[in-house]
């Protein structure tokens, strides 16, 4: 027997060729030295910690999980699965306070959220945000977003949850912690724009945080629970009920998409091609006849940010292509490169520098690039690029909200209720 | 002994670099003697460094060759203690597969019991928890205090404590013949490879440490050693499938080892019978390599999925005893010939036969008989004394270091043990990365190419493992040859030995070019020939 034949390796690391692009397209090894990139964190420092598991360097823990290795990569190597697994396996750090109540979005959002003034004002008082950065070690640089004093659940609830049966096509809406807890009106140009176009928006029967910050603070068990639950409900509206799942996070969606099954082992191959994004969502029903119509004299110069994430998904054109098809609008495309923000990392205050660091270019760039706004489709972006410019930065689904004519594109897609 | 003799004239000549000839410097100068070592490439280059670094508990033995086995578990204990830095404790299962007669595992463990081998049966289950990659039909399961050891770090601290006790090394010399008088050898003339240029020494004794090809070394005497060359391949893989020596439960048969080394673990051997004209350019042929993965696969299945790293053969020195084709049932005993008695040629002894795991009795041996014809009365101590690189508990780094990322610390010190402090890492430069693989820093090439007898890039590679890793030179060679050019001052050797290295590493990828090896092996063909401009026939 010709065994070549049939020696092929299933290891995914063993694919790599050393080319070293991965090392290239880190965002971290220009800013942090002690990081010592993605090919020898992953692929390279796996073969020794298959050795022995005290070859793990915490280091490790520099990586943003941006992906942007693994888009990078000719071989088809997970370098940042690798690297996450190998912290979830072998780190002995344990999380702490800090990174708990950092991971813990919707918990720490849903007590904030019910004294969100009192939260929100002293959040933003100097001596707070001393205290936090002496104490919690999260820097005093950083605003955390504002509270809402209203979730968009229970907006949605006393509003527009009994309209949305008259659609004649329904979705599931995955809201995720940003919307519910700091930003409803996400949710409510949502909800505008999906009705428009003959949508009715539900809620999951019920849903938790997607699990990333949970992931990249080390608390997996946690993270594992909160990714059954959601895909548990997730595949009641898709298989009982017949919704797709439609969310605006960019990050949410990659994670319930490809960090379920990839870090967590929670399976989710039956529906994951139901796990959409509002803007690709949107962008193929346009494709399959539906129709927008914008109002007129809509004049805006626009710069579009391109998150890690939605460079992993690959979906960036998307969001791009929608924007483009409002009559007005002049779009640029920044250069894709990391903001630095990565969630929760750039929160803390070990991170601050390299957080600042790894943006800066981007952030150059935004300033000169004469905008009105910049668009993105993360939330956590958001938060970086109008910490660190002076731009505000929108949704793509917000742009959209507010440049189409609702009561013409109903009757030009012949939704009538 | 010791005295002012000429700078030609020794006590004892030892030829051959390999465990053997380095242990038997090592034991004649902790002895007092004046010892010269010859070797005629590099340290450990023959089948000191072509074989399994399995450290035998003696099982394998234990029902064939009863003497062998009890020599092996002796020896494996002492190399436990004095030579710490080159041995992994791993531990050896002996498994026995649905296709085995599970009647030999009780003959099995009565003869390693018999021969002082703490042999254990064990619940296959616990064997499975122990050992998850082991293939999960196994019926029966043993274990052993087998382990892994590392030939070249092996060698290498021989020849270090040889030095440090006053031997005289020279590698890259080749003794073309034996000086003699009256029937006595009296010396050796040797030839410098890089100088061309041939010199004589002096010595009452000259022991043939040649292996293999010692069997050349004696005819220089006139004397016969009926040398059987039989070869063995090995497959090495690309990272550690298993953490514990598997065997097979089984008279002993082809490709029935799977032992974990560093980082890597291999698979092996097969056996068959070559000529003299081949062992110094030995290859692993399509049916070698069939057969190592197939019968691999029946150890560890995932052996089958894992991609191969290179492959490689040696030659096992055995003493001919008898018209065995397959130069299995040849004794692995030790063999040492005075041949003053056997042959009336005085001043002339060869050691041969053994094992890599009983090197330091042979050269125990033969440090006896070089004693006694000497009239040197020391003992060996060489069973308790611990080697360079395994004395000291404290290891790197000391003061400041720039080294802070836990694998490359881990990685030095595994391969120089207490030594490792002497690699220089107190600024970013020397701190940096050669290997990316293999964690090798500047600062130990550095060290290799100052105090360890470096010649040339392969000398380099069984230092430090630089080119040892997945990308076999790919990244690590370019920069290593920098190095050396730098060190030597001269970049047109260390471009030439660039291209030689290159194609060392190519040999050993060709039997198993296939999938993501061969992939890896033309980007780097492509780096080397596209970007950095190497000819083909450099």
């Amino acid at each position: 027997m010709n065994m070549q034949q049939v020696n092929i390796s299933e290891n995914n690391f063993e694919q790599c060729i050393k080319c070293t692009v991965c090392t290239v397209y880190c965002p971290v090894v220009p800013v942090n030295p002690d990081y010592p990139g993605p090919k020898q964190a992953g692929p390279d420092g796996e073969r020794l910690r298959l050795k022995r598991g005290e070859f793990f360097d915490e280091s490790l823990k520099y990586c943003l999980n941006c992906k942007r290795c693994e888009v990078a990569c000719p071989s088809g190597v997970k370098i940042g699965d690798i690297i996450q697994l190998a912290r979830i396996k072998y780190s002995k750090k344990k999380p702490k306070v800090r990174d708990m109540m950092l991971a813990n979005t919707d918990f720490v959002g849903s007590m904030a959220t019910k004294f969100a003034p009192l939260v929100n004002a002293s959040l933003s008082l100097k001596p707070v945000k001393l205290v936090m950065d002496g104490v919690m070690k999260i820097d005093a640089h950083r605003t955390f977003p504002k509270y809402s004093s209203q979730t968009f659940e229970s907006w949605y609830k006393k509003n527009v949850k009994e309209l949305q049966a008259l659609y004649k096509n329904q979705i599931s809406f995955f809201h995720g912690c940003y919307v519910n807890y700091n930003y409803p009106q996400l949710g409510k140009d949502f909800v505008k724009v999906m009705n428009a176009i003959g949508y009715g928006v539900n809620l999951l029967d019920s849903e938790k945080c997607c699990g990333v910050a949970l992931v990249s603070n080390g608390l997996i068990n946690q993270a594992r629970r909160q990714a059954e639950f959601n895909i548990k409900n997730i595949r009641k509206s898709v298989l009982s009920d017949g919704r797709p799942v439609v969310g605006v996070s960019s990050t949410c969606v990659f994670t319930m998409r490809d960090e379920y099954p990839h870090l967590l082992g929670v399976e989710n191959a039956d529906v994951r091609d139901s796990i959409n994004l509002a803007t690709r969502f949107i962008y193929r029903l346009i494709e399959g006849g539906v129709k927008l119509q914008f109002r007129n004299g809509i004049k805006l110069k626009i710069a579009y940010h391109t998150p890690c994430h939605m460079e992993k998904l690959g979906w960036a054109f998307y969001s791009t292509s929608l924007l483009r098809m409002i009559p007005g609008v002049e779009l640029q495309v920044l250069d894709s490169q990391c903001c630095g923000i990565a969630g929760t990392y750039g929160f803390k205050k070990e991170n601050y520098p390299v957080s600042q660091g790894i943006g800066a270019s981007l952030f150059q760039q935004i300033e000169e690039s004469g905008a009105d706004f910049v668009v993105t489709d993360c939330e956590t972006c958001k938060w970086q690029i109008e910490m660190s410019t002076s731009k505000k930065v929108k949704h793509p689904i917000s742009v959209l909200a507010d440049s189409i004519d609702v009561e013409a594109t109903k009757k030009l897609n012949g939704v009538i209720l | 002994m010791g005295g002012n003799g000429k700078s030609n004239e020794f006590d004892v000549i030892i030829v051959g670099g390999g465990a053997t000839g380095a242990g038997t410097a090592r034991d004649c100068s902790l002895r007092g003697l004046r010892v010269l070592l010859v070797e005629r490439f590099d340290f450990a280059a023959g089948a000191t460094g072509r074989n399994h670094g399995l450290l035998h508990s003696g099982a394998r033995y234990a029902v064939t060759d009863r003497e062998s086995a009890s020599e092996c578990i002796k020896e494996n204990m002492i190399l436990r203690k004095i030579a710490r830095h080159c041995v992994e404790e791993n531990d050896g299962l002996f498994i026995t597969l649905p296709e085995d007669d599970l009647g030999y595992q009780a003959t099995f463990v009565e003869s390693c019991q018999a021969a002082g081998i703490d042999a254990r049966i064990i619940d296959p289950e616990e064997a499975k928890r122990m050992e998850p990659s082991v293939n999960p039909s196994i019926i029966g399961a043993v274990k052993v205090p087998d382990g892994s050891v590392d030939p070249f770090r092996l060698t290498l601290a021989n020849v270090l404590d040889a030095k440090a006790h006053g031997a005289k090394v020279l590698v890259y010399h080749e003794v073309t013949a034996l000086i003699k008088e009256g029937g006595k050898v009296v010396g050796v003339t040797v030839v410098d490879h890089k100088t061309k240029a041939a010199h004589n020494y002096y010595a009452p004794l000259t022991i043939n440490a040649g292996g293999i090809w010692g069997h050349g070394i004696a005819a220089m005497a006139g004397v016969r050693v009926d040398m059987y060359p039989a070869k063995g391949s090995l497959l090495i893989f690309g990272h550690r499938v298993n953490n514990i020596v598997l065997n097979r439960c089984r008279k002993p048969a082809n490709a029935d080892i799977l032992v974990p080394g560093d980082t890597i673990c291999l698979i092996g051997t097969t056996s068959s019978h070559v000529g003299f004209d081949e062992v110094d350019d030995m290859r692993v042929t399509p049916d070698e390599v069939d057969l190592l993965l197939s019968e691999g696969e029946k150890l560890a299945p995932s052996l089958a999925t894992t991609r191969i790293l290179r492959a490689y053969a040696g030659v096992r020195p055995l003493v001919a005893s008898d018209d065995d084709p397959t130069g299995r049932n040849i004794s692995r005993g030790i063999v040492l010939l005075d041949h003053e008695k056997r042959d009336g040629v005085p001043g002339f002894a060869t050691i041969t036969g053994g094992k890599l795991m009983t090197y330091r009795l042979m050269a125990e041996w033969a440090t006896d008989l070089a004693c006694s014809k000497l009239g040197v009365d020391r003992p060996c101590t060489t069973m308790t004394d611990p080697l360079p690189g395994s004395r000291d508990e404290d290891e790197m780094p000391k003061g400041k270091s720039f080294i802070v990322k836990n694998p490359i610390r881990k990685s030095l010190e595994g391969r120089h043990g207490d030594f490792s402090s002497k690699i220089p890492s107190d600024n970013e430069y020397d701190a940096s990365l050669v290997c990316e693989c293999e964690d090798v820093t500047v600062g130990e090439v550095k060290y290799a190419l100052n105090e360890l007898d470096v010649n040339n890039m392969v000398d380099l590679r069984r230092r430090t493992r630089v080119g040892m890793g997945t990308c076999q030179g790919e990244l690590c060679a370019c920069r290593a040859a920098g190095l050396l050019g730098e060190a030597h001052n001269c970049s047109e050797k260390a471009k030439s030995d660039l291209a030689k290295f290159l194609n060392e590493r190519w040999k050993g990828v060709y039997p198993v070019a296939w999938g993501d090896a061969l992939r890896e092996n033309e980007y780097a063909q492509w780096v080397y020939a596209g970007v950095c401009g190497m000819e083909q026939n450099d």
